[in-house]
């Protein structure tokens, strides 16, 4: 468990970033990944009451808040129709519906976690985050860059209406995924995005099927202790094509 | 720091920790149906409703209850013993350990879902461990007390 010396609750955007500029302090989210550690923070910051816990559809685009959470995703009526079911498919095996109802979305994409189904499910859509200090920018280029002082405050995802699929591959229902890939056919080209390799999803395009699977075969995997590189290999190639059948089978 | 609340449905005004748990302030005020179970957020024994919401108060921080309304168990005692009565019936306890977390999430359940089948109440549940049994006796339980209850709705 973490400790900590004084708790915040932001009233302004502006006042989370100026307080979250110190190293020693740090943003809580839902609290459920950082009460696992044991960080000392002299303040902690709650952006519980600034009504980022709203899911808004903006006509071309939904806002997601920061602090929406995994159970507003999976249960929320536009993004289900918006996204053919996609958020859906990549919550409902986060451990149970009392987690979900606690673990936030800006949670889960601020930390970039190898193993996010949120993540790679966003990556396969054109999604934007904003932030209070740098303004809006891809949610592409936002995981890669290491983390920052910045808050996460909203994430855009662009309503296109292109075909998108999810698939993972878990040892047990509720437990981290061993591997996870999202499909998505942007115009002419298929989007790939493989995640819990383990690390942080990547993203592959490919204008032929066959193009997109040798990409993915030659992304790079790694060992650990759910699976093997060879395995998360072999079922990255296998998700993939799950992927292509629930767009064929919802007629594509 | 101070929190104004209501626990149970009742006002009220407690000092807490800026790194304390729902979970350990829900202790101290003498609700012990809540307990850790696992310390890594997934066994659902420390559930509570926040504003009527299932949630893990292992990892809601304490501060946040500030200004919500939080049920435990200990405040629906009639409701809990009603269904306590018919997972008794099915055999389904053993060291009950699991069971007031459990049944929080049951209660929770019965007035999220309408008519659930056997998989929406399975993929509602699945975040509740129980270590003694396999199931089944809880489910035989699930179905029971549903049909009840959708009789008196009916």
């Amino acid at each position: 468990m973490y400790t900590a010396r004084n708790y915040v609750k932001a009233e302004s955007l502006a006042q989370a970033h100026a307080l979250n500029q110190r190293r020693a302090n740090a943003i809580l989210g839902g609290g459920c990944w950082m009460r696992m550690g044991e960080r000392m923070y002299d303040t902690l910051i709650d952006l519980s009451g600034l009504g980022l816990d709203q899911i808004q559809d903006r006509g071309e685009e939904a806002a997601l808040g920061a602090m929406v959470t995994l159970r507003q995703l999976e249960t929320n009526f536009m993004l289900e129709k918006c996204f053919d079911g996609l958020f859906r498919k990549c919550t409902q095996h986060i451990v149970g519906v009392q987690f979900r109802n606690c673990a936030t979305l800006g949670g889960s994409v601020y930390s970039r976690f190898g193993f996010s189904d949120i993540v790679t499910a966003l990556l396969a859509l054109s999604c934007q985050v904003e932030l209070a200090g740098a303004g809006r920018i891809p949610l592409e280029e936002y995981v890669k860059q290491p983390r920052d002082r910045d808050v996460l405050a909203w994430v855009f995802v662009k309503k296109d209406g292109r075909p998108v699929a999810y698939e993972t591959a878990r040892n047990s229902e509720t437990d981290l995924p061993v591997l996870t890939c999202a499909l998505s056919r942007v115009g002419e080209s298929w989007r790939a995005v493989i995640g819990a390799r383990p690390g942080i999803s990547r993203v592959v395009e490919d204008s032929t099927w066959e193009g997109l699977e040798k990409q993915v075969q030659a992304l790079e995997y790694g060992d650990n202790m759910r699976g093997s590189a060879r395995y998360r290999r072999h079922l990255a190639g296998v998700l993939l094509k799950r992927c292509r059948e629930q767009m064929e089978v919802s007629g594509v | 720091m101070t929190i104004k609340w209501i626990l149970n449905g009742a006002a009220r005004t407690d000092e807490v920790e800026a790194d304390e748990t729902l979970l350990h302030c829900l202790r101290k005020v003498g609700c012990l149906s809540v307990k850790c179970g696992c310390e890594t957020s997934g066994c659902g024994l420390c559930t509570v409703w926040m504003d009527g919401t299932p949630v893990l108060s292992c990892s809601v921080p304490a501060p946040r209850a500030e200004g919500h309304a939080v049920t435990t168990l200990e405040g629906l005692q009639e409701e809990a013993a009603e269904f306590g009565a018919f997972l008794a019936d099915e055999g389904a306890e053993q060291c009950g350990f699991c069971s007031p977390g459990f049944i929080m999430n049951v209660l929770a359940m019965v007035r999220e879902l309408k008519n659930p089948t056997e998989e929406e109440i399975q993929h509602y549940l699945t975040g509740n461990l129980c270590r003694c049994s396999g199931y089944q006796g809880q489910l035989r339980a699930i179905r029971k007390y549903l049909a009840v209850k959708g009789g008196e709705q009916g």
